[in-house]
This record gives C-alpha cells, sequence and structure tokens, in this order.
C-alpha cells in the first residue's frame, strides 16, 4: 500500500531531496522557504548547514555538487539577490552532480519586504526553472530538478511560492535512491573563470539552453495540455493553475511546469486551438511577455493586475466573460464598519521592547534593518525611519549622516539584528571605520534567528541540529574590524542604555551598544504576572507598547495575566512604582537560548 | 462536496494543531484535502488564517485557499477574529464555532480603538446561521489542558453536521474523528485532549443549534 502522507510543500521539497540521494544542504532561513531546510535536518543521512547568508550557502553548494555530491540550497526571493553573484557563474561553470536551488516568491507580502518575480533570475542566468503547483509535485520536480541537473551540466532552480511552500497537500512517499559521489576531477577550463576559460563556457550555456528548450517542446515532464471547450485556452504554472482549474473547469489549460525555457512551439500549438487565450500568473507578465513576442495575440495582465496574489475569484473576476458557469455566490457585505486591525506587534517579555521605547523616548532617527525588531517602527513606538534589506541600516545611517553632517549624526542610530549583522552588517561597519563615519550602532542581540521561527545562528551556540556548536563573540568582531567604542549590556537596565545611547551619540566615531538579552519565546520559565495598585493613570508603561497591558475607559491601565510573563519592565518605567513585579529579571545570561532548550550550553 | 473549513485566531493559539487534526481526518476518510497554513512574521500576536478544503468522496481539490462566500464553517480562536472572517462564510449561512474570550489588539490596549461591543450580534445576525459560542479555554482548563482550546472548538465542530461520511450520509462518527485526534496530538497529551474533545461534543450536542446571544 502506497504511504501517502500530508505534507508542507515545503516538506515534499526536502522529502524530494533525501529521495534523491541529495547530501549536501546548506541555506539562510527566510519565509515562506525555511522549513525546506529545517525538514532537511531531520534526515539524518544528510549534511545539512544553516550558513551565515544565502551567498555562502550558494557558494557551499556550488562546492559541493563540484565535488561531487548531489546539494540544495534554498532561499525567498530576496535570498536569491544576496546569492545572485554567484548563480550567474555557476550558470557558467555548470555542475557536476546535481545542484538545485529553491527560491520561494512571497505575493502578497506577507512576510517580505517586496514582491519580486524570481523567474527573471532563470531567464538571464539562462537557468532552467521548474514551477510546482502543490506539495505532490514539489516532491517530484524535486527528484527531476537533480536528473537534469546532471543531463544538462546546469544548476536547476525550482520556484515556489507562499502558497505552495506553507500549503499541505497529499503526497506519495517513494525510497532514497543513493548516489555515490562522482568523480572529481581538476577542470580548470571549466571551473576557473577567468575571461578566456568564461568565453568558452558562454558558448555552452547557450548550446545547453538551446537543448533544453527543445527538451521543453516534446518531453513529457514540461508541460500539459488539457483540451476542454476550445473558445477559451488558459496558459498558467504553478499555484496559478489550480486557481484557473477551479473558477474555470471548462476552460482548455496549458499547464507549464518549467516556465523557462518556454516551448514555444508547444505554446504556439495550443494558441492555434483555442478560440480566446489568456494568461494567468502572479506578480510579472513573465509568460505573457514571451507569448506576445511569439507574435501570439493574448490577455493576461491587462485583466489581473501585478498586485499580490491570484485567487479562484480574483481569476473568476478577472476572465468573467470566460467564465461559465459564471461566478459563484458573493460574499456578504459588511454593514458594521472594519473591525480594528490586529498586525502583528512584539511579544510579551521582548527585549526589543525597551530597546524602541528608548529610541522613540529621545527621537533618534533610527536605520532599521529586517528581523522582528521592524516592528519597532508601528505605534505606539514609531521608532524607525528607514529598512531596505537585510544589513543596509549600518550603510544607510553612514549615507543620512553624509548627506545631513555631524549635528544629524548625533541623534541617528542604526538598529540590526545578531543573525542580520553576520548575515551582512559586518562589512558595512567595516567600511564605516575605514572611512571614519560618525556612527552608532545597536547590535540588538537576543541569541537567535527570531522572525523566520528560531534557527540557531553562528552567535548561539548551536548548530541545525541543536548540538553544541562554536559561538562567536559579537564584541570581540566588533573591536576587530576596528570599531574602539564597543560595550554591551541588558537593554532592561533602561538607565544604563539611556547614558549608553547618550555618551554614543556624542562621540565623534564608530561604536557599537551590543543590547544583548535573549528573545522571549525561547525562555520557558513562566515568572508570576505583575500586579498594579493604584494607577496614577500617567499613560507612561503604555508607550510601551505591551500585548499585556490595557488602559480603561478611565484611563488606569490593567495587566491581562494570561498575556504577562512577568518581564518586569513595565515597573521598570512607572514613574509612580505602580506596578509590582515580583521577580527582579534575571541577568540575560541565566536565560540563554540554551537553557530554553534544556541544553548545558559550552 | 468540498468542506470548506477557515480556522481564524490570533498568532500563538494553535491553529496549526486544530488544521493537523482535520488533516488526519480528511486521510483516514480517505478524501483529498489542502491545508494552506501562516508561517513566519505572522506568527508574533498577529491575526492568522488557515484555510482547510476537504474533498468528498472522488473530489480532487485544486485551489489550496478556501474563496470567500464558499466556507461551510469559521472556527475562532478568538470573537473578533470571526467578525473579520465572516465574508469568507456561505452568504446568510453556514456554521461559526468561536471561543468567547477576546483578545484585544493593541490599538485597542493603547486606547486608539474600541473592541466592538456587539461582536456576538453581528456573529447571529442572519437567523439561518448556526453559531456555537462558548468559553472554549475554560473548558480546557476544566480538564487541566489549558492549552487544548484547539480541541474544544473541534468538539464543538465534531458535533455538527459539517463533515459527512457520504456512503451513510451520517455525519462522521466520534470515533473517528478521537482516531485523528489521536493521529495529530503527542502522546503524551491524548487523554487530556480526548477527555476536552469529548466534553465539548456532548455539550455541544445537547445544546441546540440556535444561536447563543
Amino acid at each position: 500500500m502506497p504511504d501517502v502522507r500530508l505534507l508542507l510543500g515545503n516538506e515534499a521539497i526536502a522529502r524530494g531531496a533525501w529521495e534523491a540521494g541529495c547530501r549536501v544542504i546548506a541555506s539562510y532561513p527566510g519565509t515562506p522557504s525555511t522549513e525546506i531546510t529545517e525538514a532537511c535536518a531531520r534526515y539524518h543521512d544528510l549534511d545539512t548547514e544553516w550558513s551565515v547568508n544565502e551567498k555562502v550557502a550558494m557558494e557551499i553548494a556550488a562546492g559541493a555538487s563540484i565535488g561531487g555530491a548531489r546539494t540544495l540550497t534554498c532561499m525567498k526571493h530576496v535570498g536569491l539577490n544576496v546569492a545572485a553573484d554567484p548563480l550567474f557563474t555557476l550558470a557558467y561553470t555548470g555542475v557536476n552532480a546535481g545542484l538545485v536551488i529553491v527560491v520561494a516568491d512571497d505575493p502578497g507580502v506577507h512576510s517580505s519586504q517586496n514582491e519580486q518575480d524570481s523567474r527573471y533570475y532563470a531567464r538571464s542566468a539562462h537557468l532552467p526553472m521548474l514551477v510546482p503547483a502543490d506539495a505532490s509535485e514539489c516532491l517530484s520536480f524535486t527528484k527531476l530538478a537533480f536528473d537534469l541537473s546532471e543531463q544538462y551540466d546546469t544548476p536547476v532552480i525550482i520556484g515556489t511560492c507562499t502558497r505552495v511552500a506553507h500549503a499541505r497537500s497529499l503526497v506519495e512517499l517513494g525510497e532514497r535512491a543513493e548516489h555515490p559521489s562522482r568523480e572529481w576531477a581538476r577542470n580548470p577550463s571549466k571551473y576557473v573563470m577567468l575571461p578566456g576559460p568564461a568565453r568558452a563556457r558562454h558558448i555552452a550555456v547557450e548550446r545547453r539552453e538551446n537543448s533544453l528548450r527543445a527538451a521543453a517542446e516534446t518531453a513529457d515532464w514540461a508541460y500539459t495540455a488539457e483540451y476542454n471547450d476550445k473558445s477559451v485556452g488558459v496558459i498558467c504554472a504553478g499555484t496559478a493553475y489550480q486557481y484557473v482549474k477551479e473558477a474555470m473547469p471548462s476552460a482548455s489549460v496549458f499547464k507549464l511546469n518549467m516556465v523557462y525555457p518556454l516551448p514555444d512551439e508547444a505554446i504556439r500549438g495550443f494558441a492555434a486551438h483555442v478560440g480566446q487565450l489568456l494568461i494567468a500568473e502572479e506578480l510579472e507578465p513573465f509568460i505573457e511577455d514571451a507569448v506576445k513576442a511569439l507574435g501570439i495575440n493574448c490577455s493576461g495582465k491587462d485583466r489581473t493586475g501585478k498586485q499580490g496574489e491570484l485567487s479562484v475569484n480574483k481569476v473568476r473576476a478577472a476572465f468573467e466573460s470566460f467564465v461559465s458557469p459564471p461566478s459563484g455566490s458573493v460574499p456578504d457585505t459588511q454593514d458594521a464598519p472594519e473591525p480594528p486591525a490586529r498586525p502583528p506587534a512584539m511579544c510579551a517579555g521582548c527585549p526589543h521592547r525597551a530597546v524602541f521605547y528608548s529610541l522613540a523616548r529621545r527621537k533618534y532617527t533610527v536605520s532599521g534593518d529586517i528581523g522582528c525588531y521592524t516592528l519597532g517602527m508601528l505605534p505606539p513606538h514609531g521608532a524607525m525611519d528607514a529598512c531596505l534589506c537585510m544589513g543596509a541600516s549600518i550603510g544607510m545611517a553612514f549615507g543620512l549622516n553624509k548627506a545631513r553632517g555631524a549635528g544629524f549624526a548625533r541623534n541617528t542610530v542604526a538598529v540590526i539584528g545578531d543573525s542580520t549583522f553576520m548575515h551582512s552588517g559586518m562589512t558595512a561597519l567595516l567600511d564605516a571605520v575605514y572611512n571614519r563615519a560618525s556612527l552608532t550602532l545597536l547590535i540588538l542581540d537576543n541569541r537567535i534567528t527570531g522572525m523566520t521561527g528560531h534557527q540557531h545562528n553562528p552567535a548561539s551556540g548551536f548548530d541545525i541540529h541543536n548540538n553544541p556548536a562554536p559561538s562567536v563573540d559579537l564584541g570581540a568582531i566588533c573591536s576587530a574590524l576596528g570599531v574602539t567604542r564597543v560595550r554591551s549590556l541588558d537593554p532592561f537596565e533602561l538607565t544604563e542604555l539611556d547614558d549608553a545611547l547618550k555618551e554614543e551619540t556624542a562621540f565623534d566615531g564608530v561604536s557599537v551598544i551590543i543590547a544583548r538579552r535573549p528573545c522571549a519565546l525561547l525562555s520557558k520559565k513562566r515568572c508570576p504576572p505583575v500586579t498594579i495598585e493604584d494607577c496614577r493613570k500617567c499613560g507612561t508603561c503604555m508607550r510601551l507598547g505591551c500585548p499585556a497591558l490595557s488602559k480603561g475607559e478611565d484611563g488606569s491601565v490593567s495587566v491581562d495575566p494570561t498575556q504577562c510573563v512577568g518581564c518586569g519592565l513595565c515597573s521598570r518605567v512607572c514613574p509612580f512604582h505602580a506596578i509590582y513585579d515580583k521577580n527582579p529579571a534575571a541577568s540575560p545570561e541565566g536565560e540563554s537560548a540554551a537553557a530554553a532548550k534544556g541544553e548545558t550550553r559550552v | 462536496m468540498i468542506s470548506n473549513i477557515i480556522i481564524v485566531g490570533v498568532g500563538g493559539q494553535g491553529a496549526l494543531l486544530a488544521s493537523r487534526i482535520l488533516g488526519a481526518l480528511a486521510l483516514r476518510l480517505g478524501r483529498d484535502v489542502k491545508v494552506s497554513e501562516v508561517h513566519g512574521m505572522a506568527q508574533r500576536g498577529g491575526s492568522v488564517i488557515t484555510h482547510v478544503r476537504i474533498g468528498g468522496e472522488g473530489d480532487l481539490i485544486h485551489a489550496p485557499l478556501v474563496a470567500e462566500g464558499e466556507a461551510g464553517a469559521v472556527i475562532a480562536f478568538e470573537p473578533l477574529e470571526a467578525l473579520r472572517a465572516l465574508p469568507y462564510l456561505i452568504p446568510k449561512r453556514g456554521l461559526i464555532i468561536t471561543n468567547t474570550r477576546p483578545i484585544p489588539p493593541m490599538s485597542v490596549l493603547t486606547g486608539a480603538a474600541k473592541y466592538p461591543s456587539d461582536v456576538m450580534e453581528s456573529l447571529t445576525a442572519s437567523p439561518d446561521r448556526q453559531v456555537a459560542a462558548f468559553d472554549a479555554q475554560a473548558l480546557a482548563e476544566k480538564h487541566k489542558a489549558p492549552r487544548a482550546v484547539n480541541i474544544a472548538l473541534l468538539g464543538a465542530l465534531a458535533a455538527h453536521p459539517i463533515l459527512r461520511d457520504e456512503t451513510t450520509d451520517e455525519p462522521v462518527s466520534l470515533t473517528v474523528w478521537e482516531s485523528a485526534v489521536a493521529d495529530a496530538v503527542p502522546p503524551k497529551t491524548l487523554e487530556s485532549n480526548l477527555a476536552v474533545f469529548r466534553d465539548s461534543y456532548y455539550s455541544s450536542s445537547s445544546n441546540s443549534l440556535n444561536p447563543l446571544k
């Protein structure tokens, strides 16, 4: 009897890699791709790691492939920007053992800073890209990708999105097929990309792309054409296929499994067989532009738009005149006003709360970065003025200070998380030192990569399997980069933090404050909630934005004991000492990530 | 016929386990199923929504998301989130199972917005809509399983005939439901979870389906 499981798309990719005999996996976490690598780590015959960033992960994957092991690297769409440098030349060198790159897009911007379309990477790097439509295809396309990679001597990209990565559907499991290491032989003309070899390899890239384009026309894995009512035909791929099948059950559908290179002749054939040709795709008109370049008249983005995700109703509405039977029910319209929104918020006990409370009080200009602490932009803190991408806070603060002058610099700080600093902040700090910047950097060291769901990193002291690992000293890194003023403190020591901010922003040079306290979700120890007596209604504690505190009709504050974790920050800010903390907050060293995981730190 | 179920709540309340139990139920019934979950930033105290689609016999599920206006049931861990999910329900009909304990969003805590005082009235405004509203937290705590709010809500869902065994046209039996719970929860917590599940199932079955105001 087949072993059928209900798996996330991400878990199915991991399973596919395992079944395909993959041996090395290197990734940096990024929603919605993170669970692939976490699932890989559960297979003990795989060498899985959290790398410090996507570029390093891609380079490890390149080396492992050339060294003869089937290899996987996974990232979110903006992670591929970081890894784009090795990617474009890896397209020239090709592979030895199969190399598969998973990139997860985020249309609808559920957990990202933009909604870019990764398919253009495949086209501009001349790499094949497979696009699974559900978890079952995630498994089978991953296995196919390893085979194609070796057959065509190319890295293969698998493109997913939130609704494939984070959707569960039924998957039939198979067995692992071992792929012993391929021979490693020196081959500098293939793997050393000086101008001479690169010119030769560019010819190979073009030849390879032509073979893949030919295969796309004839191979059974490249596409399926489902002829039904021929008055209307829809070309689609991935999750858009699922919406089209449901919204337009009678339409003919051309489902692309590989979106680059495209099967031009097969598309011409489908277009010739149907009346109105429609294109359903999320984000950019990637397929539509290619179809139009063939001289074929079609309609797509003029009806669906480029914003956000598609859905069954959106496809129905966009292609209304071609939908039969006509659209289903019309949802209830609400007479009542829109319920108050519930955006994500810093958790009760979050160490970032103390930092943003202090930054907001001092009215600093704050150059921000990517992590849970980006929530510092939201009320009541409103303490972030810029956030671009991983590691950008330091360079942007330096640039702001160059543009606005020394007076501005004394009122400006950059904030960055521990994982983000190691990902791509260290080089910017070096730049600031070298170019004699006047800059204050706060490293928010919560001992974990938090926002993506608690992954270990080089400072956390553990590897992906929760085994002890070397824990780097962030202060020593800053000193080694040439920063002369580095200090560490517990951000809950508000006076110390405030003094440090005052002194370091006044210093004409680069200084670093490491605000060190573990993520509140790592602590299993639950302290008794605080109590409030004789509230004077001043509202100071409400500026913390704690989910456990609420202001009543009369302005007095009460605490929700089910939400409060007893961190005691509110009792520290109350000017009237009306909030009682029954447990003076433990030192941050005392409740490390290690303690939370029930393990001993080394 | 496809059963569309929306699960809503606040990040961290246990919606993922609820959807995993429904997934296990579909597997036991031999039906096609798709579940769309939320991972990442929205975990942090924000609104979260999970879509569960379970096919009837022979149905193939395509879309991973429930379309607005097509959900047979909304399971809500928090009343305001139930209100937010109303557009997903079949217009004027469908079933709402909601916890009655409010969790105010940040804008309400700070006094910038008001928690609507008429949430229950809005939920029960359509006479043909079934609403089961109860303190699922209290029910879970009664069995010393304070985290089993999700199990309490599913127990109430099981008492309603939204999921049917198509060969007999009977609602899915308590036995099958309990096996699905056992498939998904850690063995250590099975006993207390089943106690919560049965308590909720029987108290929902004995209550009328009339809106609880």
